[in-house]
């Protein structure tokens, strides 16, 4: 094999990327506008939720209670109380989606309250949202809770108690879909520069005009693969410097952290290009990489751990996960991103892909036609 | 059918190559010789198998059978020294449009491993010999079809091949731009030992440009020789066309019998007479049509042309066999 010949092909696709920056840019936009609008939407907490408090009991103790949820609301501000006269209307309004559940106290709240005899309130609630649905589900039950405890404490401390630390400060959303903001670009990149380009060209006739020079097949998948490598790595980097200023990651001009990320990234991108290669080696219908880019993208996008965990995953989807060549680049990123690890955070994933490059450099140089 | 074996060194030797694709023969059984410094046509309509031919020559299809010895190098065993001792100029465009014609050119010139020392002033001679030094800088995607076709041909050359194959250089071409690729071709040849090869189904390039000719058809090769002794072997030296009304149904029979003809054939309602004299024909055939009340609506004379080569060789105009090998999608257009 001789290196020259590698390295005339990379210089031939970074001249046409550096001059031509809509690959740089096509890649990066759709990651970044994810980041923004999913990484914020899905990021924060149910604030003023309407809730609909209906008091049929009317007593003094049934007031109690109304100024405890109106103490809620006013605290947390997770909901907001509205009141209704009567329950049909309540409902009605619950149906019709004006409010998000509904709070009743019976008729018989107070007297039950004075028998001792397990009074209630009932909590109807729009399941049809599971987010907001949990939120108040949880925050009522909270508020139940704190109404049976006793007003005198036991001398004897009986109860098992649960401090939680929390390792990291709050980590936002934003924050969180980062590294699977930066792994989105890196897929983009090898698709378009290493999937749609390399079949582009393909029909083109270009590769009619490397195949008639003495280049052999494994300097040629050599070649373009480590000339998507280097652009998977300009636009990873890119995105993990733009993203992380946008979603206000701390210490990220941190040398070593970045020299890490790099790291990672130009494995990513190696796997990612071969893995693309391997794909498209025998393809030569310009059609084809742009119909599976959509599959592709949510097949090994969502069950890598990047907008939601793997641990919350049915067993299916976490065989897929298990196998994504997105999941380790994504655990690197998180790792780097959300904890500043060291080497020791990243250095199982850098060789899982590295390992997987190796595997589908051999498949592509194995499937690779040299001849028409 | 082979033309007498040239006294110079053969720089490419064709040994009964063979190329199936599933039960189509696309190239079948064909054998010739190209000697150093000639250049070499092969002559036929689409389909014939020229492409199929000349990309088993390049090492860019394994053939199903038989071998070729290209500048020393076998293409079933030395692809790779065959590779190095050629240069190819496809049907299609293959250059970058997205480069300039420099780097079009530099990458090629890497490619091949041409000494870094070299390179630019290599290429500089080459873009000066194909006129095009004012566009070294320009992208790919703003030259003309000749100018794209001329810079790939200095391509080809840039690492200094034996054998310069070119299939089908001026297909697409505006007249003007076939000119110019002609003129280049021919002043290459001139200038070095180069030998070329190239395929073309337009006979008046094939007439101009080429030392000896291959007639090839259907996969097989039909005819093989300088154009001068193809023509002179088609009966007559003169073709006289013709078109009649009213011509009787035996009217072929009783051209062939005017003196100096040699042999009559019919194609789309014109009649094409071979004949040692032409104008002595002309009257007579005149004298013919007058006596039988046959009315002449039109008559020309012409020396022999690669046309009535194919003609006599292969039984078809290469006009219509080309028409034939196209996909008809009239019909779409009802």
């Amino acid at each position: 094999m001789k290196f020259y010949r590698v390295w005339a092909l990379i210089e031939r696709d970074l001249r046409k990327f550096f001059r031509s920056p809509a690959l740089m840019m096509v890649s990066m936009i759709f990651p970044l506008v994810q980041l923004l609008v999913l990484g914020y939407a899905f990021g924060g907490k149910i604030k003023n939720a309407p809730v609909a408090f209906v008091d049929l009991d009317r007593s003094v103790e049934s007031r109690k209670v109304r100024e405890m949820f109106q103490a809620i609301a006013a605290g947390p501000q997770t909901f907001r109380i509205v009141d209704y006269n009567n329950l049909p209307d309540a409902i009605q309004d619950l149906r019709s989606g004006f409010v998000r559940g509904v709070i009743q106290i019976p008729h018989d709240f107070s007297e039950r309250y004075f028998q001792k005899n397990r009074p209630r309130i009932s909590f109807s609630e729009d399941n049809t949202d599971q987010f907001i649905s949990t939120a108040l589900e949880s925050e009522i039950q909270g508020m139940v809770n704190q109404l049976n405890s006793p007003s005198v404490h036991s001398a004897l401390n009986q109860q098992v108690a649960l401090d939680v630390v929390e390792v990291y400060p709050y980590i936002e959303y934003a924050k969180f879909l980062l590294a699977g903001a930066v792994t989105l670009g890196i897929f983009s990149v090898a698709m378009i520069g290493g999937g749609i380009t390399f079949i582009d060209d393909k029909s083109r006739g270009l590769h009619e005009g490397y195949l008639v020079t003495p280049i052999h097949k494994s300097e040629l998948v050599f070649g373009l693969i480590g000339a998507g490598a280097i652009k998977g790595l300009m636009a990873g980097m890119c995105l993990a410097i733009i993203g992380g200023l946008m979603v206000g990651i701390p210490r990220l001009w941190d040398p070593v952290r970045l020299a890490y990320i790099a790291c990672v990234i130009f494995a990513a991108s190696l796997a990612m290009m071969s893995f693309m290669f391997l794909l498209m080696v025998r393809v030569s219908d310009p059609l084809v990489p742009r119909a599976i880019f959509g599959v592709l993208n949510t097949l090994l996008y969502f069950p890598s751990g990047a907008v939601y965990p793997i641990e919350a995953f049915p067993s299916w989807l976490r065989w897929i996960a298990t196998v994504d060549p997105l999941t380790p680049i994504v655990h690197a990123l998180q790792n780097l991103t959300l904890k500043n690890t060291g080497i020791e955070g990243i250095y199982g994933d850098v060789l899982v892909l590295l390992g997987f490059t190796v595997l589908m450099t051999a498949g592509c140089i194995a499937l690779f036609q040299r001849q028409l | 059918m082979n033309a007498p074996a040239p006294a110079s060194v053969n720089t490419i030797v064709v040994e009964h190559l063979v190329k199936k694709f599933g039960d189509l023969i696309a190239v079948n059984d064909i054998s010739f010789d190209v000697r150093q410094g000639e250049i070499f046509g092969l002559l036929g309509p689409n389909g014939a198998g020229k492409t199929t031919l000349i990309r088993m020559m390049t090492t860019l299809t394994p053939p199903t059978s038989g071998t070729a010895i290209v500048a020393g190098h076998d293409i079933t065993k030395d692809a790779d020294g065959v590779r190095h001792a050629i240069g190819v100029i496809p049907q299609a465009f293959t250059s970058d449009p997205e480069l300039t014609a420099y780097e079009n050119m530099l990458l090629h010139a890497k490619l091949y491993g041409v000494p870094a020392d070299r390179r630019d002033r290599l290429i500089d001679e080459l873009l000066e010999s194909v006129n095009l030094t004012r566009f070294r800088d320009a992208f790919v995607k703003t030259f003309s079809g000749g100018m794209r076709r001329r810079m790939e041909i200095a391509r080809g050359l840039v690492h200094s091949p034996n054998v310069l194959f070119l299939d089908e250089p001026t297909t697409g071409l505006d007249p003007v731009s076939r000119t110019n690729v002609w003129e280049m071709i021919r002043a290459l040849r001139d200038r070095s030992d180069l030998t070329i090869l190239l395929t073309t189904h337009y006979m008046e390039e094939a007439d101009k440009l080429c030392d000896r000719i291959a007639i090839v058809d259907h996969g097989r090769l039909v005819a093989l020789d300088t154009p001068g002794n193809l023509k002179d072997n088609v009966p007559g030296t003169d073709t006289v066309e013709a078109e009649f009304v009213g011509a009787p149904k035996d009217w072929a029979e009783q051209l062939r019998a005017l003196p100096q003809a040699a042999n009559v054939v019919e194609r789309d309602g014109a009649f094409h007479i071979g004949s040692h004299e032409g104008p002595a024909t002309v009257a007579a055939l005149m004298d013919l049509a007058r006596s039988r009340g046959v009315m002449v609506k039109r008559v020309t004379v012409q020396g022999t042309t690669l046309d009535d080569v194919f003609v006599h060789y292969t039984g078809s105009d290469l006009r219509d066999t080309t028409q034939r090998g196209r996909l008809d999608v009239s019909h779409l257009y009802k």
